[in-house]
């Protein structure tokens, strides 16, 4: 079964919100309507995202480090927001595990963003129902677009490749082999609610350099009175034979 | 959480109109084991489950203002199999249904002795019917009872004692205005519903209490580190990501003081339990159905501080990500 995700890397994110402003702009002119943007220029702005780049401060001074921290819809393999919505308009797709609302069907109550420990849902103040990220499946299937940017508004903005789109339940995809060899991992899984996106860690490149290192030793093999043989002139046994 | 007042008034008016029906229901049966003497059925228990049945369409039409597309709400039956709050969509109609057969037959007088034994005890129709709207309200108070408790990451909410609560604070406050309502319809069942009430408003207090002690000793499950999967015990937001409103800044959280939180739990304690028991009381004694109103209306107000305060209380693990604007 297919379990589409993005695997985001926190090493490489540098905080440019291009894939926010990429993913507001590709979800408000599609087909299933405008996403809210109430007075974007004025007084007390407010409108449904579905991605957003957070910004969290990691020690203390001077040893602090800054982690740019995008989320959005982590697609969860056991999504809490879908069983909880009561018409059935949350709904998890067979077929490669979006979790997706129905907009016709959606009544909303808010019941569901209740049930999201992530705060990954948000109401559509004007249309009255409740949005979410789609992987943007308005476009990852079309057709009509050349096969490089059947992707995620997301991932084609971000500048510097921090986000991996894929099949996390195809072993051999970019993004389970990334998972599986950098140490990706999920949010909050105390809630058991197993996240489809998952998140690669920052990683510092350190050289550790030892006091030996340093000094210029000489020879260790001559101070075990071991010395390299001289050069034979005669010839040798792998001369003659092929082993 | 974010109180919505439209949940607030929901809940409790529910409430209300179960206890009362539950009230309603507790005096005939103990008239047909002749405990208590029967009552006149139109003018006790047709017009009290009538009034039981006003405050069931008050809390339905107050749960219209919360949903975003009204026009829709008819699909919210569909999820029974998974969702308490579709469960809950059900069985409000069904008891409302119920409580209106119950109260028409005893207001009609249509009414068929099933059965009688030599002892005196008497199986009225009304009372089968009463019987199923009974099993009905206690159907409904689970349903929404577990739309809160069935939330796990909202700790403060997932426990056995949100049902137990919302069982007992609906049946005190329908047993008060019951009392209210008798001492004017059946003055001799006055001191019968009072007793009762004080009886489940001290269970409920102690339910109550419990929860409060409960919710005091919680350890969030979640903290910002398994928010954001890293291992550092000190991490400090800097930035939400965005200087607008937004839902996920709206929603979750009371937008008030600590202060004001802290007098809110004890207006309600002090409203919803010894208040109306003391007026209760001194109404019983005097006999005055003013003072009984008046424990009704207080407790109610208590109530709705109560569910004002139950809400946000219920800290949403979403908050670790919205800590700070910039």
């Amino acid at each position: 079964m297919t379990q589409l995700a993005l695997v985001i890397d926190l090493n490489v994110c540098v905080g440019c919100h291009a894939c926010v402003t990429s993913c507001k702009e590709w979800n408000t002119s599609g087909s299933a309507g405008f996403l809210v943007d109430e007075n974007p220029y004025d007084k007390d702005p407010t409108g449904t995202f579905f991605n957003r780049v957070q910004t969290f401060e990691v020690g203390e001074y001077p040893n602090t480090e800054t982690v740019h921290f995008p989320k959005s819809c982590l697609h969860c393999e056991d999504p809490p927001c879908v069983p909880v919505c009561p018409t059935g308009a949350s709904y998890k797709r067979e077929q490669d595990g979006i979790v997706l609302v129905d907009y016709d069907k959606c009544i909303g109550c808010r019941y569901c963003s209740w049930a999201c420990p992530y705060g990954m849902r948000e109401i559509d103040e004007k249309q009255k129902v409740m949005k979410k990220c789609t992987l943007c499946v308005d476009r990852i299937y079309d057709e009509s677009l050349p096969e490089s940017e059947r992707k995620p508004a997301c991932v084609l903005a971000c500048p510097t490749n921090a986000r991996l789109f894929g099949d996390v339940h195809d072993s051999e995809s970019e993004v389970s082999v990334a998972i599986r060899e950098q140490g990706g991992y999920t949010l909050m899984p105390e809630w058991g609610t197993k996240p489809a996106n998952h998140y690669l860690p920052r990683r510092r490149n350190r050289k550790y350099i030892h006091d030996d290192e340093l000094v210029r030793a000489d020879n260790p093999l001559k101070k075990e009175q071991r010395g390299p043989s001289a050069p034979v002139d005669e010839p040798t046994l792998d001369d003659s034979t092929s082993w | 959480m974010n109180p919505a007042f439209s949940v607030i008034f929901l809940t409790t008016l529910i409430g209300v109109g179960q206890g009362m029906f539950l009230a309603m229901f507790t005096g005939q049966s103990y008239s047909a084991l002749e405990l208590l003497p029967l009552q006149n059925g139109a003018g006790f228990y047709g017009a009290g489950s009538f009034i039981a049945l006003a405050f069931l369409v008050a809390g339905l039409v107050a749960s219209f203002f919360h949903l975003g597309r009204p026009e829709r709400a008819w699909r919210s039956a569909a999820q029974w199999r998974t969702s308490w709050l579709s469960r809950e969509v059900l069985a409000l109609p069904a008891l409302m249904g119920l409580v209106f057969v119950y109260a028409l037959m005893h207001y009609l007088g249509w009414d068929i002795l099933l059965f009688s034994s030599r002892a005196g005890a008497r199986l009225q129709l009304t009372l089968v019917v009463g019987v199923l709207g009974m099993l009905m309200t206690f159907v409904l108070f689970v349903c929404t009872g577990m739309i809160y408790a069935g939330i796990k990451f909202l700790q403060e909410w997932a426990s056995p004692l949100t049902v137990v609560n919302y069982i007992l604070l609906g049946t005190a406050s329908g047993f008060t205005l019951s009392t209210a309502f008798a001492s004017v319809s059946a003055p001799e069942l006055m001191r019968f519903y009072g007793i009762w009430t004080l009886i489940i408003t001290l269970f409920a207090f102690c339910s109550r209490g419990l929860s409060l002690l409960r919710n005091a000793r919680i350890k969030a499950k979640s903290t910002i580190q398994t928010a954001i999967g890293i291992r550092h015990s000190k991490i400090e937001q800097k930035s939400m990501g965005f200087m607008a409103g937004a839902m996920t800044t709206r929603d979750f959280f009371h937008h008030q003081t600590q202060w004001f939180l802290k007098n809110v739990k004890w207006v309600f304690l002090v409203l919803t339990f010894p208040l109306p028991m003391l007026l209760l009381w001194i109404g019983m004694e005097n006999e005055s159905t003013y003072l009984l109103l008046a424990a009704f209306i207080v407790q109610y107000l208590g109530l709705i501080a109560e569910r004002w305060f139950f809400f946000a209380q219920a800290n949403h693990p979403q908050n670790l990500y919205y800590q700070t604007v910039s």
